[in-house]
């Protein structure tokens, strides 16, 4: 009498050498017993990658990794329909699983994503959402003009975009002097790569809002690029009141065009989301929103390198560089890259993204 | 082998078109999936930032704890440190995990459960991304509202109608799993994705090779041969055969007695004793070639009543 030995296998290269195939009494079990090694080698490459990705995995076993993928998937079929071993049918399913996974799975690992992304991923998932970004860019200038009309009519509107915290001094009565050593250079660098760090993750973090806002219908996001465009729109009317216009706008240009052009960016991809969702068109309801979700996902992956710049460009040039033409140009500079970059740089698709 | 419940049993076809069986991860363990993974990343935070201040500390040694005295440059380098670290953890952590091999963070794979692209397609960079970036919406961007409100609150400020708006949303994605079959939260519909368990089974010796079935029916402590003929073997189906498969495998001895007894008075045999297993290896064997003869002309008896 021999109860099964099932611990066997657990025991690291302790693996029983299968019993002589004629012995077997049933058909289904000589088909599986010809077939137990290479299901066996598939078991074990599986492990090893799912151990520790692709580099431990010898040429021989990558090579040979899809036909004993195949193997196995076809096996799992024929013991359906010829096998009524349950532990069989039970471990071939489990082990055809994996083996997908791993044949299925992400490739290409972070480091070569990014690389795919930058050489093309970030502007092609840019351009798709064209649409989007022409409702965001027109929903903030509504936005930025319905800030400075409300506050023109009534200042109190002023106290109520702006928290009190951020305003300080850039009040409205606020004379021009005080409002022109609002927009003066630091005299040194000291503090000002701190002050950048805590301006990106903040910055981000409003980013990551809006494009997953976008989820209900996007129509949230929408609401919060008014409110932000209107609260430039009130500062806006502040420094024109005085004839300080132009200074103010050198002064916001320079990590402006980066930092606005990537939260009208992530507006949008929240946007795409919420209009795919809301009309999916002739595709289930799922499927747009999964595929919207996705293209939206590397434009916001952009957004966050976008406001590690303008995190930058804040701190650093807008801080040090003093002059209206110098700020200008720092600033223009930059909407020209991203313009250029987005809609200009249209590289082949590489092999590996079309795969 | 403990059969998952049957609403949470899916069937996935591969781009060969073989349909595999998928187990929905339940609701339960990827809550405790998450609270691992956030243990761990808060744990590590923690640890990190210990480190971080006790360097601060020794800037400060020699300067009698004057900070202004301490050097400015490698002061601000920390604070960078600080503000970078907790941005990259958080979402790195999640990344990388789930875009290696496993599928999983570490938290995941200790309940045993990954994810897996919805249509059987690729799992891509960007669907991973797209799940991870909306968690902080459903559960963080809610939950450090409604405590900063806690807070506020019991420092007597007025915050209006806020917590109930923040304790709405929080609750709406929390319970999001709960209105779909699938266990989706927003994440997953957004990326296309899904969280299945992992399977894990290993492969057990064939039944048809050892004791009494390999024998052609003797047994090997009383020599007794075993056969069944046409009509008693026709008494049990697929389901009546896996179950004593399961017995067979798991090897209890008083429930080889009992099922002994059972298949014994069944098919009208006086049952003996010292030599059920024999017995009943000798029946399984004799029962799976005649059921799978069956199959291959196309009958098939899936259990007793049919």
């Amino acid at each position: 009498m021999k109860a099964p030995i099932i611990s066997s296998w657990f025991g690291r290269g302790a693996i029983a050498a299968p019993p002589d195939i004629e012995s077997a009494a049933l058909r289904s079990d000589r088909f599986r017993l010809e077939r137990e090694g290479e299901w066996r080698r598939l078991e074990e490459i599986v492990a090893r990658m799912e151990r520790g990705g692709l580099r431990r995995i010898s040429d021989d076993d990558l090579i040979a990794l899809p036909a004993l993928y195949r193997t196995a998937a076809s096996s799992l079929s024929v013991a359906r329909e010829t096998s009524l071993d349950a532990a069989t049918l039970g471990y071939l399913e489990a082990l055809v699983q994996r083996a997908w996974f791993q044949v299925y799975g992400p490739r290409q690992g972070f480091a070569r994503w990014l690389r795919d992304f930058l050489l093309g991923g970030w502007s092609r998932a840019v351009r798709e959402i064209w649409l989007d970004i022409c409702i965001s860019l027109f929903v903030m200038m509504a936005g930025a003009v319905v800030g400075w009309l409300l506050v023109a009519q009534n200042e109190e509107w002023y106290y109520r975009l702006i928290p009190g915290g951020l305003a300080d001094t850039r009040v409205p009565g606020a004379s021009r002097e005080e409002l022109l050593r609002t927009l003066a250079t630091e005299e040194s660098a000291a503090g000002l790569s701190a002050f950048a760090a805590q301006l990106f993750s903040n910055n981000s973090a409003v980013c990551i809002l809006a494009f997953a806002l976008g989820f209900a219908f996007g129509i949230p996001s929408l609401m919060l690029m008014v409110h932000n465009a209107a609260m430039l729109g009130a500062i806006l009317w502040l420094f024109a009141g005085q004839g300080l216009l132009v200074e103010i706008s050198a002064w916001l240009s320079v990590h402006g065009t980066t930092e606005l052009f990537g939260i009208m960016l992530s507006g949008a991809a929240g946007l795409h989301i919420g209009r795919a969702m809301a009309f999916p068109g002739t595709r289930p309801v799922l499927d747009a929103a999964a595929e919207a979700g996705r293209r939206g996902a590397v434009v916001m992956v952009g957004v966050v390198i976008m406001m590690i710049i303008a995190g930058l460009l804040e701190a650093f040039p807008r801080q040090l560089v003093d002059g209206e033409p110098g700020r200008f140009l720092i600033g223009g500079t930059m909407l020209i890259f991203w313009l250029s970059y987005f809609f200009l740089y249209r590289p082949r698709r590489s092999a590996s993204e079309a795969a | 082998m403990s059969k998952p419940a049957d609403n949470r049993t899916r069937t996935l076809v591969t781009p060969e078109g073989i349909a595999l069986p998928l187990t929905i991860a339940s609701r339960g363990s990827r809550a405790g999936a998450l609270m691992l993974d956030v243990t761990i990343i808060v744990t590590g935070l923690i640890a990190f930032y210990l480190m971080v201040i006790w360097i601060a500390g020794g800037l400060l040694e020699g300067t009698s704890l004057d900070p202004s005295a301490a050097p400015r440059g490698a002061q601000e380098f920390l604070l960078i440190l600080l503000a970078l670290a907790g941005f990259l953890t958080w979402y790195g952590y999640f990344l990388i995990q789930e875009l290696g091999p496993r599928g999983a963070t570490l938290g995941k794979r200790i309940v045993g459960i990954r994810i897996a692209p919805r249509d059987g397609g690729r799992l891509t960079a960007e669907a991973v991304i797209a799940r991870n970036l909306l968690r902080d919406i459903e559960v963080f961007y809610p939950l450090v509202t409604l405590l900063t409100i806690m807070v506020m609150n019991s420092m007597q400020q007025d915050i209006g109608a806020l917590g109930w708006v923040m304790t709405g949303w929080l609750a709406l994605f929390l319970l999001f799993p709960f209105f779909n079959r699938d266990a989706l939260r927003a994440g997953d519909i957004i990326a296309g994705t899904w969280v299945v368990e992992r399977p894990r089974t290993r492969l057990a010796e064939t039944l048809s090779t050892q004791g009494a079935a390999a024998a052609s029916g003797a047994s090997t402590i009383t020599g007794a041969r075993y056969t069944f003929g046409e009509a008693e073997l026709s008494v049990y189906g697929e389901k009546e055969l896996q179950t004593l498969e399961r017995m067979l495998r798991e090897a209890q001895p008083e429930a080889l007695t009992a099922v002994h007894d059972t298949i014994c008075r069944k098919i009208g045999w006086e049952p003996g004793a010292g030599d059920e297993r024999a017995f009943l290896e000798a029946f399984y064997t004799q029962l799976r070639a005649k059921l799978e003869g069956d199959m291959r002309f196309g009958k098939r008896k899936a259990d007793k009543f049919s």
